[in-house]
């Protein structure tokens, strides 16, 4: 368990994140076209209501998903190069959302796997699945039911830093978990 | 090496035939020493207004770009025979050219136009090749590319794939900053662009199957990875994988009849191997570390792909006996560096090329698969999706100019290079077409 201490050290990391560009994702790709969305799978829609809340974070209001203080607000994950390796304290931010998943058995997440540019495109987009699927391991065996995760890799496809350069390949090599039903 | 830069201004003349959209601009960036000398002299034309196309110059530009030859530039032409029996030899042995191409053409009353071509051997002072050919207004580029292929197979003796097209993945944005993803497909210098398919999510990985006439891609149009077939005449479509989990990288065996892919639905990414007429899937692959991006031997008889079971991607290959059945455990092909990736087998099957990365930057790289010889052949840093012309001597691949994804192509012997580039957008996972079925 984490102590107070340790989640005051995390709320301070947030906080400095969300004034950052790299925050949740505020990409909204594909929500104009009518036919695309009703096109849509549940995942994806799933995917683009979190995007919407994330968008809506100001609205807190006292739940534990929409409390920026929380851990669980933490839902992006950043890898090394050609790794699926979860740093430490990731693994304790994935602890508290599989803490609050096992206990809210009617709330689904979806992880999204991604890859920086570099390298080949079918490569990365299992890279990016092998990344979600780290994320999947720890969440499964601290009693997250598999029917609550569903795993999409994006590989290189969606990047959410443009440039060509380590800043921007740093921030692209993530895994993010997009909430849906509350 | 002697450094050549013009941009043959491929001025976009979109007959409203064709949804075009954007058209692929090719600039040869570097030429080669030694390549054979060439003129290629304006078919000569009877009618009032100017000619429906210009022949020569779609020739003499196919011509360039295949490296094998340096055409004459046309101000340099001394005259302008349009028949054998008017041309002076000794003239253009004075040029120091080697060979001359000649022609006429000419409209005719039901709306078609005969073209005439001869192709002389300067130094033995006669006619190699000679054809008259039949032809209407869309398909004149055709007959050009068809006529550089008489050329191209009478000199070289290697049969030329100017006649043949590229598939390809274009990215706009459009000013609300919305992605729309295309797959084209374009004649082999760019032209006659046509848009096969679009979406608002990523498209990946076109490849042709063997009767030129459909593509395999992976579509995320309904939310994740799924893979289509889709005929590029009729647009009729097909979704022949939607696994939960993986359904990517899919190549067509080349008897058409498998369609070579990678599904993680049985826990990671692992190659199968799928039956068009029973829609049955063969496991190729067994082991937990990433398996993918399949490529065919030309017999069928084997897959290479990519693996990272050793700690590092590598290309491993397997043999297959009939129905696509593995009968050998894989064997490591690559060990120079550790970034091998999304092997291509050529033709002829004596080589494969691939995504090799050394000092952070990734280039692509041919290997022999007699011999195992290994060379390096470009030498920028984001090079991905090598693709081999049918007839082998040329790769297509993706790579990344100022920012944006251009296309570049380089001759197998990493001599010539040329890159092609969208107005504006990205262009990337160049895919070149098999052999239309005409034989010369």
């Amino acid at each position: 368990m984490l102590t107070g201490f340790k989640y005051l050290l995390i709320a301070t990391f947030i906080v400095s994140l969300s004034g950052c560009k790299f925050g949740p994702v505020k990409d909204r790709d594909g929500v104009t076209d009518t036919e695309q969305q009703q096109a849509l799978t549940d995942a994806e829609k799933a995917a683009e209501d979190q995007r919407y809340a994330a968008d809506m974070a100001s609205s807190f209001a006292g739940k534990a998903l929409d409390d920026p203080n929380s851990p669980l607000s933490k839902r992006v994950f950043y890898f090394g190069m050609d790794s699926s390796q979860i740093s430490t304290e990731d693994r304790e931010v994935i602890a508290a959302h599989a803490g609050y998943l096992a206990q809210n058995p009617g709330v689904s997440i979806v992880l999204e796997g991604h890859a920086d540019e570099r390298g080949t495109r079918e490569y990365n987009i299992a890279l990016g699945e092998r990344r979600a699927k780290a994320v999947l391991q720890l969440l499964l065996i601290q009693g997250v039911s598999s029917n609550q995760v569903q795993v999409i890799s994006f590989g290189e496809e969606r990047p959410v830093a443009l440039d060509h350069d380590e800043a921007s390949w740093r921030l692209n090599r993530r895994v993010e978990i997009l909430y849906s039903g509350y | 090496m002697w450094i050549k830069r013009f941009s043959l201004l491929l001025l976009l003349c979109m007959q409203g035939i064709l949804t075009a959209h954007a058209v692929l601009k090719i600039e040869i960036t570097q030429g080669i020493e030694g390549a054979t000398p060439i003129a290629v002299v304006p078919f000569a034309w009877s009618g009032k207004t100017a000619p429906p196309e210009i022949m020569n110059e779609i020739i003499g530009a196919d011509l360039q770009r295949s490296g094998f030859f340096s055409p004459l530039p046309e101000q340099d032409l001394i005259s302008k025979p349009s028949d054998a029996t008017t041309v002076n030899f000794a003239d253009w042995r004075a040029l120091n050219m080697d060979y001359l191409v000649v022609g006429k053409m000419y409209s005719l009353p039901d709306g078609t136009f005969q073209v005439q071509f001869q192709l002389l051997d300067i130094y033995k002072g006669k006619q190699i090749a000679g054809y008259s050919i039949n032809s209407r207004l869309p398909e004149l580029r055709t007959t050009a590319h068809q006529i550089s292929d008489i050329i191209y197979k009478t000199v070289t003796g290697v049969r030329g794939a100017f006649d043949s097209h590229i598939a390809y993945i274009t990215v706009t944005q459009d000013r609300k900053k919305q992605k729309l993803y295309r797959l084209a497909i374009a004649d082999s210098d760019g032209y006659n662009e046509q848009i096969i398919y679009e979406s608002s999510k990523p498209l990946m990985s076109p490849n042709w199957a063997p009767d030129g006439k459909r593509l395999a891609y992976v579509s995320f149009t309904n939310g994740r990875q799924e893979i289509y077939i889709q005929n590029v005449i009729t647009r009729e479509t097909q979704r022949v994988s939607n696994f939960q989990g993986l359904n990517g990288a899919p190549v067509w065996s080349p008897d058409g009849k498998y369609l070579a892919l990678t599904l993680s639905k049985d826990g990671n990414a692992e190659i199968y191997v799928l039956n068009l007429q029973t829609n049955k899937f063969t496991r190729i692959t067994q082991h937990n570390a990433i398996d993918t991006e399949a490529s065919w031997m030309p017999d069928g008889k084997g897959l290479i792909f990519t693996s990272d079971r050793g700690g590092s991607p590598q290309l491993y290959q397997v043999s297959l006996s009939y129905g696509g059945v593995p009968n050998s455990q894989p064997k490591r092909l690559t060990f120079q560096g550790d970034y091998n990736a999304r092997a291509s087998v050529s033709p002829d099957g004596r080589k494969v090329i691939m995504v090799h990365r050394e000092n952070g930057r990734f280039m692509i790289a041919v290997q022999s698969l007699e011999n195992g010889r290994f060379q390096i052949l470009t030498n920028s840093r984001l090079d991905e999706s090598p693709s081999f012309s049918p007839n082998g001597s040329m790769i297509i691949y993706a790579t990344e100019d100022n920012y944006r994804g251009v296309l570049a192509a380089v001759s197998v012997d990493g001599r010539a290079h040329q890159r092609l580039s969208l107005q504006s957008g990205d262009v990337r996972e160049p895919a070149w077409s098999p052999f239309k079925n005409i034989q010369y």
